[in-house]
């Protein structure tokens, strides 16, 4: 099996998003970054699969230099190498474009198994996985809580989530895309074996294809007004928990 | 003109295409009219329901290949009409089913497509679409560029359904050719179906205690169990306590689980990422301890605190026991 895992660095979630001088995004010099967390779950999958079906793992992510970063981290994990996509334009990528900017070296390794998480946990289009899909012209299916792989007859089946606790199994042929949901697996962190191992794997650089432009324009980025009056309570804690308990009781009428 | 492209299964509207009509009556304002399509098998009770709306067309799309459905067969039919209809925007609820397809779908067609939008706007013209971005900590007006149609998905719950415009008499009910070429569907799907019993129905509870991130063990769950029997409430989490394994999926709040409208509800260390607010924000007061006060849980909640769990939550079970 040839698994690849596509992933995407991310701001932090601790990280309090401070706009640029336009308000049109974020001050990224002023982020910290990590894994985005789905895909982390797709990683973790795809290195289970490689255990069970043999084979190898390839990180493949899109971005400025910096993505190396959580490149080296899937590496440490165990993943086999990798393609990085790089371009300082990537960095404010959005779904289209970063698929469209992946899609011709993933063309080229002619992978069995592409995964990535369901969503970003940056800008959160959720397209990334089914547009790839259909550029590279394999099936997909999202939302994936469980793979299972019949090398024999080149197929897979998945369970996909469906909303309110419903599932449903789907089989399809192989070469295919799946986007994992998180929790599927409980993740692994990387070892200190881990970590010097990766600094001798294959981290392969391509330039990513002329013409990408994007069809979304952000024109404005601001901070969502409240939809209700939250009443804030301040104090020590004792203080606080007394006039909560308070308002509940003689305001909201709930306890 | 503005297409939707509504969902049902065995012939059940999905709730939540009726805000996506409301979407496309907002999108559309006067003199633009609004078509609304059907995909599936034998769709004529979905599709004469959503004739009440004010809407210039329903059309039902159907075919035996789109029975049970597939991404494949839903993207061929889905870009069959669009092409034949020639719409300028297409919009969908941002359901599971519209992620399994509608970026596909655009790709196919080659247009954009902006996902999980809560509000419009027009400027200089041209339609705005608001949507959340980095765990809804901001909102982003987006433009679409290139080629009509645009495709709009929207969240569930940013568009009122009971704001829908109804018709003074039904609308017109016509059916369109599906195009699919059964040979070309890759996936087969088998029946959907429920993992277990839910031996726990939160929809019932009175008072719900629900528990995220900010908890950070396994062992302090226990912290929220007494929480919640302070208040005489049922333990719920959001996702990510799930996932770990620290509460059972049964308990879980949010997009993926239960959905609630309590008389209480109270979010001990939950950031409020939107697939858990569509869960709980109808609940009749919310109260929100977080040690950071700008998390998007603070936006829903009636009452908050912005301090640290492990020091507020054993305050408030000292003075519930007063």
């Amino acid at each position: 099996m040839k698994i690849a895992v596509c992933i995407k660095q991310v701001p932090t979630r601790e990280w309090q998003p401070r706009l640029n001088d336009q308000k049109t995004w974020v001050r990224e010099q002023d982020a910290s970054y990590e894994m985005n967390e789905p895909d982390a779950y797709a990683l973790e999958e795809s290195l289970r699969l490689r255990e069970q079906h043999g084979g190898e793992v390839v990180v493949c992510s899109a971005g400025p230099a910096r993505v190396q970063q959580v490149i080296r981290e899937a590496l440490a994990r165990g993943a086999d190498r990798a393609l990085h996509v790089e371009d300082d334009a990537l960095g404010a990528a959005d779904a289209f474009t970063a698929a469209a900017a992946l899609e011709p070296a993933m063309r080229e390794e002619q992978f069995d198994l592409i995964l990535t998480g369901l969503q970003s946990d940056d800008q959160g289009h959720a397209q990334f996985g089914p547009v790839l899909a259909e550029k590279l012209g394999v099936p997909h299916s999202t939302i994936i809580m469980e793979v299972q792989i019949d090398e024999a007859a080149g197929s897979l089946k998945v369970k996909r989530e469906l909303e309110g606790g419903w599932f449903q199994y789907v089989t399809m042929p192989s070469p295919a895309l799946l986007t994992i949901q998180s929790g599927i697996n409980q993740l692994r962190y990387a070892t200190l074996k881990g970590i010097m191992a990766a600094k001798k794997k294959e981290i392969r650089k391509v330039a990513p294809p002329a013409g990408l432009a994007s069809r979304l324009t952000v024109t404005a980025l601001y901070v969502p007004q409240k939809a209700k009056q939250t009443v804030m309570i301040g104090g020590s804690p004792a203080e606080a928990a007394a006039e909560l308990v308070r308002r509940l009781r003689e305001e909201a009428r709930v306890l | 003109m503005i297409l939707v492209i509504a969902e049902q299964r065995n012939d059940k509207l999905n709730r939540a295409s009726w805000e996506a009509v409301v979407a496309a009556q907002q999108l559309a304002g006067e003199g633009i009219p609004v078509k609304v399509a059907v995909l599936g098998q034998g769709v004529s009770t979905a599709a004469s329901e959503l004739a009440q709306a004010e809407v210039a067309e329903v059309i039902t799309v159907e075919h035996e290949a789109l029975a049970s459905y597939t991404s494949d067969a839903f993207v061929q039919a889905a870009a069959g009409l669009v092409t034949a209809t020639a719409p300028a925007h297409v919009v969908f609820a941002h359901t599971y089913q519209t992620r399994d397809f509608a970026p596909a779908l655009a790709a196919r067609l080659d247009r954009a497509l902006v996902t999980d939008v809560i509000g419009l706007k027009v400027a200089e013209g041209r339609p705005l679409f608001a949507r959340p971005m980095f765990q809804g900590k901001l909102l982003a007006d987006v433009a679409l560029g290139g080629p009509a149609p645009h495709l709009v998905t929207v969240q569930i719950g940013a568009f009122r359904a009971d704001t829908v415009q109804k018709g003074p008499a039904p609308a017109p009910v016509t059916s369109a050719t599906a195009t699919i070429d059964p040979g070309t569907v890759r996936q087969t799907p088998e029946a959907p179906f429920q993992e277990a019993k839910q031996a726990v129905d939160l929809s019932q509870a009175e008072r719900i205690v629900a528990v995220g991130r900010g908890i950070k063990t396994q062992e302090n769950i226990a912290v929220a169990q007494q929480l919640a029997d302070a208040f005489g409430a049922e333990l719920a989490a959001s996702r990510p306590i799930c996932d770990n394994g620290w509460l059972p999926m049964e308990r879980q709040i949010g997009s993926s689980g239960q959905t609630v409208a309590p008389k209480l509800y109270v979010a001990v260390g939950i950031s409020g990422a939107i697939q858990h607010l569509v869960g709980m924000k109808g609940s009749r007061t919310i109260v929100a301890i977080n040690k950071d006060a700008d998390a998007p849980i603070f936006e829903v909640a009636d009452y908050g605190i912005a301090g640290d769990l492990f020091d507020v939550a054993p305050a408030l079970i000292a003075e519930l026991k007063k």
